[in-house]
């Protein structure tokens, strides 16, 4: 493990956060382009996950813990978030036979 | 080997996320997602954040997707003729995020710090450190987050419950 962990030392930070804004990106153009809304809501998680690891890199970079504990209770809030959003789209198919967001255009405009 | 475990996990997750979106079958982007998620738990490896690796792998890959899965069989969504969104706005959101990724990193690249990432502490990120800080000053957080879960857990079974008419 200290064999594994030496070899990050090179890294610079800058890379980590292109990494993050490219994953994020990628969560907002599904967000954007695709209609089935579980595939949606996958596409959340990629954007949640992509903020979880720029905060892990910057608590390493500036070596305080509280950016991890952040990133913990950002996954529990995702759980809670994870369970309510899919219940209500096993509402949504319930009701609508369907789980296409282009149904659901009754609050549109 | 040097730095360039972390340029090859990198350019697996962008690949794996990229095929999330791609796929068109809902369950493969399930699938696709959980090996995202897996070379997330090796950039936190990488970190030396060796608890937010472990959650990760526990809470993302094992309960989260297993729920996304769960849902996706429940509905019998697994058919490929899901309606796509018509090729104008692909198009447009592509551009849109195509716009947002060149804007961060260009303004990144103004502000020019980019000084490699030290490990200063290498118990910075095991699970007694942050046990400390957790149950430290994070207590009351750390107690309203039960609160959180109990509240999301009465909200979806009382989503989910057919209404009695």
């Amino acid at each position: 493990m200290d064999n594994l962990t030496q070899t990050l030392q090179g890294v610079p930070l800058n890379h980590y956060i292109w990494l993050s804004a490219i994953i994020f990106t990628i969560g907002v153009i599904g967000v954007l382009t695709r209609r089935n809304a579980i595939v949606i809501f996958m596409s959340v998680e990629l954007m949640l996950n992509a903020v979880n690891l720029l905060l892990t890199a910057f608590s390493v970079h500036s070596n305080d813990p509280s950016g991890q504990v952040f990133v913990f209770f950002i996954m529990a809030l995702a759980a809670a978030e994870v369970a309510v959003g899919l219940s209500i789209i096993v509402m949504v198919y319930r009701n609508t036979q369907s789980t296409d967001i282009n149904v659901l255009n009754r609050l549109k405009w | 080997m040097g730095t360039s475990v972390f340029y090859l996990v990198a350019f697996l997750s962008i690949f794996f996320s990229l095929m999330v979106i791609f796929a068109k079958n809902p369950v493969h982007s399930v699938l696709y997602l959980i090996v995202t998620f897996f070379t997330f738990t090796v950039h936190y490896i990488l970190l030396n954040a060796q608890f937010l690796a472990v959650v990760n792998f526990i809470v993302y890959m094992g309960a989260i997707m297993v729920l996304f899965l769960f849902v996706l069989m429940l509905l019998n969504l697994n058919k490929e003729n899901e309606p796509l969104k018509s090729g104008l706005v692909k198009v447009v959101g592509i551009v849109a995020g195509c716009c947002l990724v060149v804007t961060l990193i260009g303004s990144l690249k103004a502000t020019a710090v980019s000084d490699p990432l030290v490990l200063q502490n290498p118990n910075l990120g095991l699970v007694k450190n942050l046990g400390k800080e957790l149950f430290g000053p994070f207590m009351l957080p750390f107690e309203l987050s039960s609160i959180l879960l109990l509240t999301a857990m009465v909200g979806a079974v009382l989503l989910t419950k057919k209404e009695k008419v």
